[in-house]
């Protein structure tokens, strides 16, 4: 209400010059700087601002286009090669030539510094929060060694042929500037030193961090077209918006949704790119009594829901979701049920399931206030509850705070931290096959995985055992796009839309390049 | 004097000491953990259980809450389990922020207070009674949250003509664009100090008014000027003590004002800590807090002392 009215209030108002000179100065939505050691906090945004322009990894993002779905690419690794007699080993190549921000090399010996920071509790230089994100990540890795200087060798409990898409979320910082600082990383969050583009000059927590052009950058075509840019925590939308329009700031990220006709009128641009990023209801499949048990109450509630209309709600910010991946994207497949708002054809199979209007499914759904890349949770869900209400589907909500859903999602669904529900609001990342294993492989399940719903289906587990040790792509490829086939049709989920990950900036920024990724590439962007 | 200031003080140990165990049971109260913040959704749960058993979150609660206490004894206030930075740095500089909005809109809020409460009792039942009470009411009655979007609406967004969020260069505010960045939020966060004040020194002139030392002062010929001197300081005892409440509540921030217009401060700060279960930050910032409030509060029982020996007893 406050977001709606305020963004009303302000979207009344004139535009006003921005005055940016050669840099960038960018609203984030997370409440506070990202943490600066090289593996951020602030979930994907932190990873957005703060970890890929400053520090990078082994395997990086193909954020180069906004016509294709953004792959994988060689980053300090310039090849890899998965050991023909072992798969669970891949070997790495460095690439030379490499250096930090402070001058020291990059080579096999810092790359190793680094994954004992992550990977061994026992080392000097372990950082606790650091670790705990990448192993979330990463979970997978067994050993590393050093081969030569530039090569080196890292193994897996299992095989994984998807294990390069796991590594773009381990970056690498400098062990000549954690030990030139003492050995801290409280201090080296504030003189840190990666081998990304941009480098920190100065960071004020909650407050701002400073980035300054990396010149002596070792890719020459991604030295950075800026001189710096100014990243500041702007939780509150309406903050944002008044900044942006105050000519503060030149960019925001996440623009209200009311505001966005005002601001296109005032001249302002909002980027939008369509890639698959869900925001799903994830149901319970567990619980006894649960009537989403039943596929055909699943699939009655994926025809009853209106995503058109949910995307108006959105002024256009999302695009409805229709499987795991996009509608129209090779990864797709010819699923059975091509999902569309057809309430009759939803309470045909309610009728099927045992279920009308004398005896309507009755479901709880746990959905938070708020949290990372949870869109407008509270008018998103309501308007959900309305439209499935035509169908005999009555919906009662669980609402609770962000870290409450986080402690349910990890553990048993039937415990005690579900509070009971037969659903769950999450928003998911969905963009490779990695994620696809954590979400639905049966041995996933929670709370030894991210399965929460506690999806089985012994032809998924089957291919994606098959694809685990693939090594051929177009072999890959067909099972993907059946693996998505049974996700839509087996409909563990409730497809509702995908993020489509808006942002206003003013019409001084020239450049900016929207990948079909939640990631970003800042080198392009100048100022006019 | 001095006994009447040392049991003051002696007071507020038994406070702080409840205030730090009613913060730890309360944090422990509320669901989830900082272990379940720091990491993504998709983290396993062994990964989650690692890192509570590194920052000794797997300890019993009062096992936990002795630790702090032992630390704090030593002045260490801990890190935080988000940031990995020294509690203290973020506290120091938060509480300084705070401080910049507090004080002015302390000393613009009571002044305006204490002048238009002192104006309505002298023309009581008059328009212009009528207008200031208007005015005070309003000052309280308006969410300050709104207020605030109001003013960055007209000042920042329409005319642009003063910042619409953060604190700009940090530092003591002595440039112009330091000051600009000042003054829509003290001007915010002064209403309900100038609304509560000037209500209270109303009421208390009003009463003042009507008792019989008054009359002899008139009788006695002395100047209109000089009585109401007299009136305000038999008025200050109570309009003091509600001003230092009403101070202590600036100092603990404003976390809709803060929001609003981004500014770095304790409010902002007790804000994030709470949504992270940061508990190092949580529990030094609520003690720090508590204890400038005990502190404010000792100062203005003391003021009060001085101004009426009877409160000495």
């Amino acid at each position: 209400m406050l977001l709606a009215t305020s963004a009303a209030v302000l979207g009344l108002g004139l535009a006003a010059p921005a005055m940016a000179g050669g840099t960038l100065r960018i609203a984030m939505t997370a409440s506070d700087v990202p943490t600066t050691t090289g593996m951020p906090n602030n979930g994907y945004e932190g990873m957005r601002f703060l970890g890929y322009p400053i520090f990078e990894g082994l395997v990086l993002w193909d954020l180069s286009s906004a016509d294709t779905l953004a792959d994988i690419r060689p980053g300090l690794a310039e090849s890899w090669s998965q050991d023909p007699n072992d798969p669970t080993k891949w070997v790495f190549k460095l690439r030379h030539g490499v250096t930090f921000h402070d001058g020291s090399p990059f080579n096999a010996d810092a790359a190793i510094w680094n994954l004992e920071r992550y990977y061994n509790s026992d080392a000097p230089q372990f950082e606790p929060q650091g670790s705990a994100i990448v192993r979330a990540r990463n979970p997978n890795v067994a050993g590393y060694r050093k081969i030569d200087d530039y090569t080196l060798e890292i193994s897996t409990d299992r095989p994984l042929s998807y294990f390069p898409y796991l590594l773009v979320y381990m970056l690498y910082s400098s062990p000549t500037q954690f030990e030139k600082v003492g050995s801290d990383w409280a201090a080296f969050a504030k003189a840190p030193s990666g081998t990304g583009p941009f480098k920190i000059t100065d960071f004020k927590p909650r407050i701002s961090v400073s980035l300054a052009k990396n010149a002596t950058y070792w890719d020459k075509d991604r030295v950075p077209k800026l001189d710096g840019m100014e990243l500041y925590p702007m939780p509150e939308a309406t903050t944002r918006l008044a900044a942006l329009r105050s000519g503060q700031v030149d960019w925001i990220e996440v623009p209200p949704p009311d505001a966005i006709p005002s601001l296109k009128g005032a001249g302002y641009e909002i980027v939008t790119n369509s890639y698959p990023h869900n925001w799903p209801w994830v149901f319970n499949l567990a619980k006894e009594d649960s009537p989403f048990r039943d596929v055909k109450v699943r699939q009655a509630a994926n025809y009853c829901i209106d995503r058109d209309g949910m995307v108006e709600l959105l002024n256009g910010t999302a695009e409805p979701s229709y499987g795991f991946f996009k509608k129209g994207s090779g990864k797709f497949g010819s699923p059975a049920n091509a999902y569309t708002f057809d309430p009759d054809k939803a309470k045909a199979l309610l009728a099927e399931a045992g279920y009308g209007p004398d005896k309507p499914v009755k479901a709880k759904v746990m959905i938070s206030t708020s949290g990372s890349g949870q869109m407008l949770p509270l008018p998103m869900n309501e308007f959900l509850q309305q439209t499935l209400a035509q169908c005999n589907i009555a919906i009662d909500f669980e609402v609770v705070e962000w870290g409450t859903m986080l402690v349910a999602f990890r553990n048993d669904p039937t415990g005690p931290q579900s509070l009971g529900v037969d659903a769950m609001n999450i928003s998911l990342v969905s963009s490779d096959i990695s994620q696809m294993a954590r979400w639905f492989w049966s041995a996933n399940m929670a709370p030894n995985g991210s399965n929460w719903g506690h999806f089985q289906n012994a032809e998924y587990d089957k291919l994606l055992g098959e694809i685990q040790v693939a090594s051929g792509d177009a072999d890959v490829s067909a099972k993907v796009k059946r693996l998505n086939e049974i996700v839509v049709d087996e409909a563990p989920w409730l497809w509702i839309v995908h993020d489509l990950n808006a942002r206003a900036m003013s019409d001084k920024v020239t450049g900016f390049v929207s990948a079909q990724s939640w990631f970003q590439d800042f080198t392009p962007v100048d100022l006019k | 004097m001095e006994i009447f200031i040392l049991r003051r003080v002696l007071y507020a140990v038994p406070i702080l000491l409840g205030v730090s165990i009613v913060i730890f049971g309360l944090v422990q109260l509320s669901p989830g953990d900082v272990a379940d913040l720091l990491i993504p959704p998709e983290a396993p749960k062994e990964v989650a259980d690692l890192l509570r058993q590194k920052f000794g979150l797997d300890r019993p609660v009062y096992e936990q809450y002795l630790i702090w206490l032992g630390n704090l004894l030593q002045g260490d206030l801990g890190v935080s389990i988000f940031t990995n930075q020294p509690v203290i740095d973020d506290l120091s500089s938060a509480i300084g922020n705070t401080l910049k909005l507090a004080v002015p809109a302390a000393v613009l809020g009571f002044a305006l207070g204490i002048a238009l409460g002192a104006l309505a009792a002298v023309g009581r039942g008059g328009w212009l009674d009528k207008l200031l009470s208007g005015l005070a009411i309003t000052g309280v009655s308006l969410p300050h949250y709104w207020v605030g979007i109001v003013l960055v609406a007209i000042f920042s967004v329409t005319y642009n003509i003063l910042p619409a969020q953060g604190m700009g260069p940090q530092g003591f505010p002595s440039t112009w664009e330091q000051i600009q960045h000042l003054i829509l939020p003290v001007i915010t966060l002064s209403l309900i100090p100038m609304g509560v004040v000037s209500r209270l020194v109303r009421a208390s002139v009003l009463e003042i008014l009507s008792q019989e030392f008054v009359t002899t002062l008139h009788a006695k010929g002395l100047l209109h000027r000089r009585i109401l001197l007299h009136i305000m300081k038999n008025a200050a005892p109570s309009v003091l003590a509600v001003m230092g409440l009403q101070f202590g509540y600036l100092l603990g921030g404003s976390i809709l004002v803060e929001t609003v217009f981004n500014w770095p401060g304790s409010g902002n700060l007790m804000n994030l800590a709470i949504f992270r279960r940061d508990v190092p930050v949580l529990s030094a910032t609520i003690l720090v807090l508590a204890g400038l409030f005990v502190v404010i509060n000792i100062l203005v029982d003391v003021l009060q002392a001085l101004i009426d020996p009877r409160m000495r007893r």
